[in-house]
């Protein structure tokens, strides 16, 4: 029996996934049907990352895949579904710090796992994410730094957001190269996460969601 | 270096002898006899360690890259435009530092201004992409070579550096994507001369031979650091540097989304390019540790830690071409450091296949006494004081995790205590603490 869409697409196989978002177009599939497919195979992804099955090559290429599909399917779409998230979470690689490999990770697993990220992306300045976390009242952030000039530009993230008042709104985990539990007892956040899976667990917790 | 007459003949053995006897006495001459005294201690030490003999005690390393600049109390930009400064921060921290295994000059704080000359996009530096007071100079990755230019490289990777590569990530040298393929066997050289009077491809020339004096300039202020090092008894533990061939063309040529997509969609070519790049990496440091007189080669790891590829993946992609450059070193005498950066305890088990007492394994991330077991009697390993402590610790903290690791690995030799990572800033009583240690818990 021909694999389906979902094991398809979660067991890599490019050249087959995209013949088959191609036949299914043609035969009238819906566009947001596929999309939903697809969403569930990189769950199996993510879970296959998290057990050690997977590592980020497979990550990286399984995104690629998607993205491919987006673009088939994107033509297709006539409305936009409403995806339902756990909660929001505002992730970002802190300022003077231009590395995004284990940020993007994070950002991938969180969303695999029902997350709403809302990725700043790299050397962000601490107002971005003190007004980020005003804008949208997430109830955690994650702070990425690679570097150990991370170490200063962390605390001064969780002062300016202690300055704003809004510190207590949130519960901030750490991560990314040098950092471990002493940055994180210096920058004052509430965890260091060693991994992406320890993101999306330290998230979960967070929000009550175990 | 002068090699001796029958150097073609020697094993891989009798050659790292020579060279470690010439790293033992280098061409200055010592301040002092004590100086001298010293040095060849200090030397011995770390010799020991590399043969997994005991030294008179655990050899430091320390993990002060860059820290000079932040110590002198001037910035990174300072001593990456003015090379006086550099010179005089570098001097002013080997003078009062103290007692030190071994000094690392400034050779890879790169100069600014040959940066600017020749607008290197490779890279932001402090005022140039970074603030001003940013403490290091920071890598941007990109896709330089495209996916379908496998081929050209593999065939001819000198034309391909200088005709592709390097005019995409240098600016001034963009003219030379105009020029025909330099590598010519036809034997007509004049067909070949012409193109270089091209208007454009003059100017890059100019901008070259420019940049190279300016190259030499702050050439010259790196190795006056270098030999007022020695001469103080301090001694180098840089011979050269190298690479895995994987992270060549993943942090150089095609980034690292684009490698690990090769693995999937084209990993023939990007095997074959991996091996072609081989001979070429092996070359480069021979001729640098010639030079330099030191037989350790520095060989930063990147893109094989744990969690960037699956063992398998690291067992077929990564070890077999980062092993045959470490291979082409030893038989050349000289010693290969690698510095695995991240996580490399997955990595243990099929890192071991080397010969014994080739390699100095410097770990970041690594429950060190696991590493003692697996590797101990097979090379001699390195860490890892967490940059953590060493940035934000006390004297004693550090003080306390040094011995805790010198209990765990120093016993039978073939250890060097050093940090994690290197660090920027600090107390610098914490990279005195570590001299401290290695004194106090670490004498055999």
């Amino acid at each position: 029996m021909p694999k389906d869409f979902i094991s398809l697409l979660a067991d890599l196989e490019e050249e087959e996934v995209i013949k088959l978002t191609k036949k299914r177009l043609e035969a009238g599939d819906e566009a947001l049907t596929i999309l939903e497919d697809s969403r569930k195979a990189m769950e199996v992804v993510g879970k296959r990352f998290a057990g050690g099955q997977y590592f980020i090559p497979e990550l990286v290429y399984s995104g690629e895949l998607l993205k491919q599909i987006t673009e088939l399917v994107k033509p297709h779409l006539v409305q936009s579904g409403d995806t339902k998230h756990l909660s929001k979470v505002v992730i970002g690689t802190v300022a003077g710090d231009i590395h995004d490999i284990g940020l993007n990770i994070v950002d991938f697993m969180l969303s695999v796992n029902g997350f709403e990220v809302y990725n700043l992306g790299v050397d962000v300045p601490v107002k971005k994410f003190v007004e980020k976390m005003k804008e949208t009242s997430a109830p955690v952030l994650g702070l990425s730094g690679f570097l150990t000039l991370a170490f200063d530009a962390m605390k001064d993230t969780v002062e300016a957001l202690e300055a704003a008042g809004i510190r207590g709104k949130m519960k901030i985990m750490i991560g990314g190269g040098q950092m471990d539990d002493e940055v994180r007892k210096y920058a004052k956040a509430d965890a260091y996460g060693k991994d992406a899976m320890a993101a999306v667990f330290l998230a979960k917790k967070w929000i009550g969601d175990n | 270096m002068d090699k001796v007459k029958n150097w073609s003949e020697l094993t891989p053995e009798q050659k790292r002898e020579e060279r470690f006897k010439r790293w033992l006495s280098p061409d200055v001459k010592f301040s002092s006899p004590r100086a001298e005294k010293l040095y060849k201690e200090r030397v011995t030490r770390f010799i020991k360690a590399i043969k997994l003999e005991e030294p008179d005690r655990v050899p430091v390393m320390l993990p002060a890259a860059s820290y000079p600049a932040y110590y002198a109390g001037t910035t990174m930009k300072k001593v990456m435009y003015d090379y006086a400064a550099l010179k005089k921060a570098w001097l002013k921290f080997m003078n009062e530092f103290g007692d030190m295994d071994s000094f690392g000059g400034p050779g890879l704080i790169l100069p600014a201004k040959v940066l600017d000359m020749i607008d290197y996009k490779l890279q932001k530096w402090p005022g140039h992409g970074l603030a001003d007071d940013a403490p290091t100079h920071q890598f941007i990755e990109g896709e330089y070579m495209p996916p379908e230019e496998y081929d050209d490289l593999i065939r001819d990777p000198a034309d391909y550096m200088m005709r592709y590569f390097l005019p995409r990530s240098v600016g001034a040298f963009a003219p030379f994507s105009k020029l025909s393929p330099l590598t010519i066997f036809v034997g007509i050289p004049i067909w070949y001369i012409g193109q270089f009077g091209d208007p454009d491809i003059r100017k890059a020339q100019q901008t070259l031979l420019e940049a190279a004096l300016e190259c030499n300039r702050w050439a010259a202020a790196v190795t006056e650091v270098s030999r007022a090092a020695l001469e103080a008894g301090f001694p180098s533990i840089w011979g050269g540097m190298n690479g895995a061939p994987y992270d060549m063309i993943g942090d150089m040529l095609r980034g690292t989304a684009g490698i690990m997509m090769d693995m999937f969609r084209r990993p023939d070519k990007l095997h074959k390019a991996m091996d072609r790049l081989v001979p070429i990496a092996i070359n480069e440091s021979v001729r640098s540790a010639d030079a330099s007189g030191c037989p350790i080669i520095f060989m930063p790891l990147h893109k094989g830690t744990g969690g960037f590829m699956s063992n398998e993946q690291f067992k077929t992609f990564y070890w077999p071409t980062f092993k045959e450059v470490m291979m082409g070193l030893i038989n050349e005498g000289l010693v290969p450091l690698p510095f695995a950066e991240g996580d490399y305890e997955p990595r243990l088990e099929i890192i071991k296949d080397m010969p014994r007492s080739s390699v100095i394994w410097h770990f970041e991330r690594m429950d060190m006494a696991k590493a003692k077991k697996v590797l101990g009697d097979n090379a001699c390993i390195a860490g890892n004081v967490p940059v953590s402590i060493l940035c934000t610790g006390t004297p004693q903290e550090v003080k306390e995790y040094c011995r805790r690791l010198i209990e765990s690995c120093a016993k039978g030799g073939g250890y060097i205590l050093t940090g994690a990572a290197s660090i920027e800033k600090g107390d610098v009583n914490n990279l005195r603490a570590m001299m401290e240690a290695a004194k106090e818990y670490g004498t055999y």
